[in-house]
């Protein structure tokens, strides 16, 4: 398997801070995915970071992980750590920065100045840990209702509904709960009004058609026109990542398939590969290869939706209609070769479920044949309507380095102009030997956003032929002892197979010990497990980064001093889905 | 006629708009279908036609609530005023030599009067609903009739200052050689645009716009009150389609076929082609709409109106 950092470089990266802090400053944790994993003291964390704001514009991901019960603990843990996951785009190289703390002492100084983006994170992490970042401007739950009590992924949080009280809603409680959902200006340091306007605050969401979701968003508005806004974002929260601690490695992959729910095995792929990473399995070529195409067909499949929705946000009718027959059709060839659909949890530990039915070349071809004109088609209707470029052209612009600041991946960071696709420039599981080409907008604007992933669609059909023609014989399983489940075929012939099928079939398998995480290029940006192994059955710690979240957090960074049907073409343009969001 | 049969034609009417304008929510659904790669209603009755009934049905049936926090009075009486203005519009309308309600020299005056009368039941609907979509709708609604109500008139005079009468049948004959959408095309283009203005359908339902507003004006309605709204945008879309047949393609006027069977045909052809721009063209933005109106429509109809006066003098002298 391709490493997924090349240790010469980020050597250079550890040694610069080595020789800028001294030494012994840090801890090094060796981890499975030879990503530098540096602890460092809580009162040179910030200088630290600032440190390596220069080279790391993006803070990738911020999380926390409950130590207490941990048995393999890294010597420098204490009760609950914090996780920099920093990600440097031009170098290709990522470093975590991990700091410890107490739990009669949980406070972390907070690093939103050095990355808008750490706020939601940090809001995120006290959200669930109860860590406080101390300094951070508005520190209140972000997934969790307001109302609720306790820190959900600590690890004496009850984890199913049976471990509590029986829920009950009284009309008092109800009231209470309406109450604490009433959006308040003064707790965003909004005013009402000033001397000469009474602003009017605007719930948009959460049911709203246009918000794709669950998602409310308050608006402060003087006439049409946003003055600020407020994102709210946890009513489709499941609690995927507490889940993932009472799942087994292996039944974990269908809840993968819910996160991002219009991403479907994509979202296998990024956990399975973690999962691989962690055990050192290497995945045989054939179903490297049947895995790519699954991929990028679900890649084909999720910008559809975004390409449709996008035409009607911004009031035409009729394109979303094709495109969702596109879809169909493209539905028909997945249930072909999965049995599923939408979520069909086909990606397996050390392979695939299957191998494909025979058939399914004929019909990937007629598809992928019949696609480019249709693409065309739809370029005629909808991209080069005029009312539609009126929408959408220079509306909701930022540029590369806000981007990167704040955390934005995938197409919505290429439409800026920053050529960087993971695929191509860090290739993982099969990609180095594929032709394709990443294309880049220039303004950064909605209908950029909307241009590059009409094209990465053509690209992806690029991607999906060259599967067809060459795809290469052989098992769909690795010989692994880790692959879950095992090949079927050696099962009954020899005992060492049948115990391990039978053990990690009833049990589930047991991951070594040890931390890993695998970025890759998901339907809508950078997806990463990073996936924490006691050595048990179960994952320690499953944190998921998704691209949506982040995506929502900048919205009122750039939405200001537009109007609500420019903000509608914004939201059109950045392509989320809250399960996405809130996991 | 005799004053009987002025009335009881008038009812005819009534009743044929109203029906058609349901049929007309069914035939629209399946046009979109044929336009979209897809069915539309199909199930009740011979191609769905049933659906009409089933809608209707469900309408009457469902809970007839005003919101405690409306002012009831204005939020009940906004969505009659729309159907009846647009009722009372088709009374100038000639669709055939002697089938009118009301022949009265100032017919098209009264065609523009009563669809200016129209927005009144959604800019109170808007406000009334007490609902800060709905205001934000209604607003909208008050701004883009403005706009646009100031060139719909402009863009008919066009035809006036050829016909020399305000008087629809008098239009229509004036059109024996010729049919206006030949001398007129500015002013048909503009009436045209005026006229979905008006009707506030895509792509000018800004009022609505439910990407942006969930249903602007009509947030706050349900059952019977609702289907009043969509009943008077349906009327309102025949209404225009047959004030363009009328003053743009000559009314019922055409060979071989009664001429009522030619007028029918001919707006049913203009409802299709709406149909259609429904289903082809995104939305402008507000604003972009707003200076479409003031700085290219009014100017546009400005020069038509001198255009067409300069001719009219010079053929006279």
């Amino acid at each position: 398997m391709p490493q997924a950092q090349q240790t010469s470089d980020s050597n250079a990266t550890v040694n610069g801070l080595f020789s800028r802090f001294g030494a012994p400053s840090f801890t090094a944790q060796p981890t499975q995915d030879n990503t530098p994993t540096l602890w460092v003291e809580r009162h040179k964390l910030l200088e630290v970071l600032a440190h390596l704001r220069a080279e790391f514009p993006m803070l990738l991901d911020l999380f926390g992980i409950d130590e207490r019960l941990r048995e393999h603990r890294p010597e420098a843990a204490l009760d609950f750590t914090i996780v920099y996951h920093l990600l440097s785009l031009e170098a290709r190289e990522e470093i975590r920065i991990k700091v410890g703390v107490s739990s009669d002492d949980a406070s972390v100084p907070s690093a939103h100045l050095i990355w808008p983006n750490a706020n939601w994170y940090e809001r995120e992490a006290w959200d669930m840990y109860g860590v406080e970042f101390s300094g951070h401007p508005n520190l209140r739950r972000i997934l969790l209702p307001p109302t609720w009590e306790g820190h959900a992924l600590r690890k004496d949080h009850p984890a199913r509904a049976t471990e509590m009280e029986p829920f009950s809603l009284d009309e008092e409680k109800q009231a209470a709960e309406q109450e604490a959902l009433l959006f308040k200006p003064e707790e965003w340091g909004m005013a009402r009004a000033t001397e000469d306007t009474e602003f009017m605050f605007l719930n948009l969401g959460p049911n709203h058609p246009s918000v794709h979701g669950v998602f409310r968003i308050a608006l402060q508005l003087d006439g049409e026109v946003i003055v600020d806004a407020v994102p709210d974002i946890g009513y489709h929260h499941r609690g995927a990542e507490k889940m993932a601690e009472r799942q087994t490695w292996h039944s974990f992959i269908p809840y993968t398939d819910r996160i991002d729910y219009l991403g479907g095995v994509m979202n296998n792929l990024a956990y399975v590969m973690a999962i691989e990473q962690l055990a050192g399995i290497e995945v045989p070529p054939r179903a490297k290869i049947i895995r790519i195409m699954m991929a990028e067909l679900f890649r084909i499949s999720s910008h559809l939706v975004f390409y449709g929705t996008f035409a009607q946000d911004v009031g035409q009718m009729s394109p979303v209609f094709y495109m969702f027959a596109d879809r169909e059709r493209l539905f028909g060839i997945i249930e072909a070769i999965t049995g599923g659909r939408m979520h069909p949890a086909w990606f397996r530990i050390g392979g695939v479920a299957q191998d494909l039915p025979q058939g399914w070349d004929k019909m990937v071809r007629e598809f992928i044949d019949s696609m480019p004109a249709r693409m065309d088609h739809y370029q005629t209707m909808a991209m080069d309507n005029s009312i539609l470029k009126q929408r959408t052209v220079g509306i909701g612009e930022y540029d590369t380095a806000e981007a990167l600041s704040w955390g934005i991946t995938g197409a919505s960071l290429r439409a800026t102009g920053m050529d960087f696709d993971l695929r191509r420039d860090r290739p993982y599981g099969g990609y180095d030997e594929f032709e394709f080409e990443v294309p880049i907008g220039n303004r950064g604007d909605s209908y950029d956003r909307a241009a590059v992933r009409v094209e990465e669609i053509r690209q992806s059909l690029r991607i999906i032929r060259q599967c067809l023609d060459n795809m290469p014989e052989g098992p769909y399983k690795s010989e692994h002892k880790l692959t879950t489940p095992p090949p079927k075929e050696r099962t009954m012939q020899d005992i060492e197979t049948l115990i391990h099928h039978f053990l990690s079939v009833s049990w589930g398998p047991v991951m070594p010990v040890g931390e890993a995480s695998f970025p890759i290029e998901a339907t809508k940006g950078i997806n990463n497990y990073h996936l924490v192994s006691d050595g048990g059955t179960t994952s320690y710690r499953t944190r998921i980064r998704t691209p949506s979240f982040p995506a929502l957090q900048q919205i009122p960074d750039f939405c200001k001093g537009l109007l609500i049907p420019d903000l509608i073409a914004i939201i059109a343009s950045i392509d989320f889905v809250m399960a996405d969001v809130d996991r | 006629m005799t004053e009987l049969g002025t009335i009881s034609f008038g009812l005819l009417i009534i009743f044929a708009a109203v029906g058609g304008a349901a049929v007309l929510t069914w035939f629209e659904r399946r046009l979109l279908g044929v336009w979209q790669d897809r069915y539309g209603p199909n199930r009740l009755g011979p191609f769905g036609v049933l659906q009409v009934a089933a809608d209707m049905l469900k309408l009457l049936t469902k809970h007839d609530w005003v919101p405690p926090f409306a002012d009831r009075l204005v939020f009940v009486f906004a969505p009659t005023a729309i159907v009846v203005a647009m009722l009372l519009g088709f009374a100038v309308v000639p669709f055939g030599p002697d089938l009118y309600v009301l022949d009265i020299n100032i017919g098209l005056l009264f065609f523009l009067g009563m669809t200016s009368l129209a927005v009144y039941s959604v800019l109170l609907g808007g406000l009334a609903s007490n609902n800060k979509y709905a205001l934000l709708g209604g607003l909208r609604s008050a701004a883009q009739m403005v706009s646009y109500e100031v060139f719909m008139g402009l863009s008919l005079m066009g035809v006036v200052m050829l016909t020399g009468s305000f008087s629809m049948r008098d239009i229509v004959e004036a059109q024996r050689d010729v049919w206006y959408c030949v001398p007129q095309v500015l002013g048909l283009f503009t009436f045209m645009i005026a006229g979905i203005a008006e009707s506030h359908r895509l792509p000018f339902d800004l009022p609505e716009a439910e990407h942006e507003l969930t249903a602007g004006f009509h947030t706050e309605y349900g059952g019977m009150k609702f289907a009043m709204f969509m009943l008077g945008e349906y009327l309102g879309l025949i209404l225009i389609c047959c004030m363009i047949t009328t003053l743009f393609f000559g009314g019922w006027l055409g060979p071989v076929l009664p001429p009522v069977v030619w007028f029918c045909l001919k707006v049913f052809a203009l409802i299709c082609f709406f149909v259609l721009l429904r289903a082809a063209i995104p939305r402008p933005r507000y604003d972009q709409l707003m200076s479409l109106g003031w700085k290219i429509m009014l100017p546009l109809t400005l020069f038509n109106l001198l255009l067409t006066g300069a001719i009219a003098l010079w053929m006279e002298g």
